[in-house]
């Protein structure tokens, strides 16, 4: 086991992957010189040159284009946008191409391609900066969507990621990159998309998460705990495909269910959780499922107000108590 | 009409196939009207009567292992490059024998083992598609050209802007074909644009761009196969223009009552399967037996793929279900 960052475990997984298959290249803003503005692909240039470590102009939909007819070629295309809030701006080649051609064509050709995007509130980024934008992406069928939290997630799903024959959105939240934890040395370490993943056993309340809010959820359930809250973790890590089979056996366990998402409340990925616990799950439940989400605002750049409109734990942990109240 | 190209540079067998492509496209486009009007059709389908020359003279100019992408307007550029009348047909008719099982229809005929990248329904996602393709030629150091259909209109969306730039600094493999017919469904092209051509924008990417009279298919073979030579030996990106006519509206219905008659009269004056007919009986490159011959097997090739289409089933309804996902298909959908 080493100690790596999160930037540094993703840079490895992909790393890995490049070595392991020269069909896999990497394209984007700032992604060869400078080796990304987050430093995922530091050194990438002069180890793998310059076809298969491209700096992009600043031409989203184009470069996005370009990596599904690069796909469609059998090319494995690693995307970066600079951050998620910049699908505004390359929405086509995701949505009607990369999502759509392998359906459209009748099963023809597939589109093995990873559009990764930097995501979240926490920078002072601002509005046009910090958005978690998943529920957009789990709304267009055709994309698989994953979320990690931890170093080794981080890595295992992004190499599953380059693997997979399908387009993969690979959300990695900015205020992790930093965060330094053990990962396994193993360069064939693997972790299959559509497995989530028990990060803390419970037995009296269920909270669903991924990304970032699993460290948050984490956290409240300590404090939960000296208050005779035994919560359980559940990280979902992917999205699309969703591992039912684990959310349905953790609410079986503990009757009570909240839902934690950094993104918008309104039409997030939980608003769907929840109804589906709702419709299939209904017998199990002892109490209504529990959303805690962001705020139904513009993430705002003065630091008091952009804390004021995401989740802390400090909110998991009232929202817990208002449930057990 | 004053040709700019020598018939007699060129193969009786070359003549001929470029004579049976526009016939085939013709006659599979005025059948797909038919078949519409008689209500056999679901949706709509855009028709490329009028375009042939264009169509068919760019693809000759390709090898078997090159790629196009193509557009709404579509049908025949698919069929120039090789994908087979019955199996188009039944994909319009949505029939579980199409290219596509049925899923993609008109706007979507692909047939990716002959190149085609796909034709599209969203105006001018082809062209990064395309400019891709040239990417991954490139970096696997393989010599195959892509050729990018669009329309004059397209080359308002920013993706012409985006992707030829690209193309044009990384000196890619792609032919730029626009088919310029001068309507963007019901706007002409003039009203919502500066420049009186849209090959006159190559000069801003710093590479060729030129017109071409699109009636004239083997002028439209001549421009577009400089083109591919230029670009399977290294030298980058054209953009070539073919000027050409939309015979009918936009859609197969559109009464088109936004075009002037002039349009339409001059449209039929520069017919490029009549001309070409007639050219190739004047210059004595083929007799009236020859072509005769060309046209009655086109129309038994087309009565055999509708008939091939007509008596084909409709898929079964768990195909709706199918080719979502590569793998996991049945849980991603599920959740």
């Amino acid at each position: 086991m080493s100690k790596l960052s999160i930037s540094k475990a993703i840079r490895e997984g992909l790393h890995e992957e490049m070595v392991r298959d020269k069909n896999v290249v990497v394209l984007g803003e700032d992604m060869a010189d400078m080796g990304s503005v987050f430093g995922i692909t530091t050194g990438f240039l002069d180890e793998f040159g310059p076809l298969r470590v491209i700096d992009t102009p600043i031409s989203e939909s184009g470069f996005t284009g370009m990596a599904v007819g690069m796909a469609m070629r059998g090319l494995r295309p690693v995307v970066e946008w600079m951050y998620d809030d910049f699908i505004s701006c390359c929405l086509d080649p995701v949505m009607n191409q990369a999502a759509k051609i392998r359906y459209m064509t009748g099963g023809q050709v597939t589109v093995p391609v990873v559009f990764r995007a930097p995501m979240g509130a926490g920078r002072r980024n601002a509005g046009q900066h910090s958005q978690c934008l998943e529920s957009l992406f789990t709304h267009i069928q055709g994309l698989k969507v994953v979320c990690p939290s931890t170093a080794a997630d981080h890595k295992g799903l992004l190499k599953s990621a380059i693997r997979d024959d399908d387009p993969v959105v690979f959300l990695e939240h900015k205020l992790l990159y930093a965060k330094k934890e053990e990962l396994p040395d193993d360069d064939d370490f693997l972790i299959p998309l559509g497995k989530a993943d028990v990060k803390r056993p419970g037995r009296d309340l269920t909270i669903i998460t991924w990304s970032r809010q699993v460290y948050f959820a984490l956290e409240a359930a300590e404090t939960l705990a000296a208050d005779g809250i035994d919560a359980e973790v559940l990280d979902l890590r992917s999205l699309v495909p969703l591992d039912w089979d684990a959310i349905a056996a953790s609410v079986a366990k503990t009757h009570n269910v909240m839902i934690v998402e950094e993104g918008v409340k309104r039409g997030g990925v939980g608003a769907e959780l929840s109804a589906q616990i709702m419709e299939d799950l209904f017998d199990e439940l002892d109490s209504p499922v529990c959303r805690v989400a962001g705020a139904n605002t513009v993430s705002p750049f003065s630091p008091p107000l952009e804390d004021a409109v995401f989740p802390h734990p400090a909110d998991i942990v009232a929202a817990a108590r208002g449930m057990f109240a | 009409m004053n040709y700019q190209t020598d018939l007699k540079k060129y193969t009786r067998d070359f003549l001929f196939t470029a004579y049976r492509g526009m016939l085939r496209v013709r006659k599979f486009e005025e059948k797909a009207a038919e078949c519409f009007t008689k209500g056999m059709l679901a949706g709509n389908i855009h028709l490329c009567i009028g375009q042939e020359g264009s169509v068919i003279g760019s693809a000759m100019a390709l090898e078997e292992r090159d790629f196009i992408t193509s557009t709404h307007r579509g049908h025949g550029h698919c069929l120039a490059k090789g994908a087979k009348t019955d199996r188009s047909i039944a994909e319009l008719f949505g029939k579980s024998t199409g290219y596509c099982k049925g899923k993609g229809g008109s706007m979507h005929i692909v047939d990716v083992d002959k190149g085609i990248l796909g034709a599209n329904g969203i105006v001018g996602a082809g062209i990064p598609i395309a400019a891709g393709s040239g990417l991954a030629t490139k970096i696997r150091g393989t010599d195959e050209v892509t050729l990018c259909y669009f329309g004059d209109s397209a080359s308002n969306q920013g993706t012409f802007h985006e992707s030829i730039n690209m193309a044009a600094a990384w000196t890619l493999p792609v032919v730029f074909f626009c088919e310029n017919n001068g309507y963007g469904v019901s706007v002409p092209i003039g009203k919502v644009t500066n420049t009186d051509t849209i090959a006159v924008r190559a000069r801003a990417y710093d590479i060729p761009g030129s017109t071409v009279d699109g009636a004239d298919v083997l002028a439209v073979y001549e421009r577009v196969k400089e083109a591919v030579a230029r670009a399977r030996a290294g030298q980058g990106p054209s953009l070539v223009e073919a000027m050409v006519y939309r015979w009918q509206g936009h859609y197969c219905g559109d009464p088109a009552a936004y075009r002037p008659k002039e349009y339409i009269e001059e449209a039929h004056r520069k017919d490029p399967v009549a001309l070409f007919r007639k050219r190739l009986l004047d210059e004595q490159a083929a007799t009236e037996t020859d072509v005769t011959a060309i046209e009655d097997e086109i129309a038994k090739e087309i009565a055999d793929a509708t008939a091939f289409a007509d008596a084909s089933p409709y898929p079964d309804v768990a195909e709706a279900f199918t080719d979502m996902y590569t793998t996991d298909n049945e849980r991603c959908i599920a959740r």
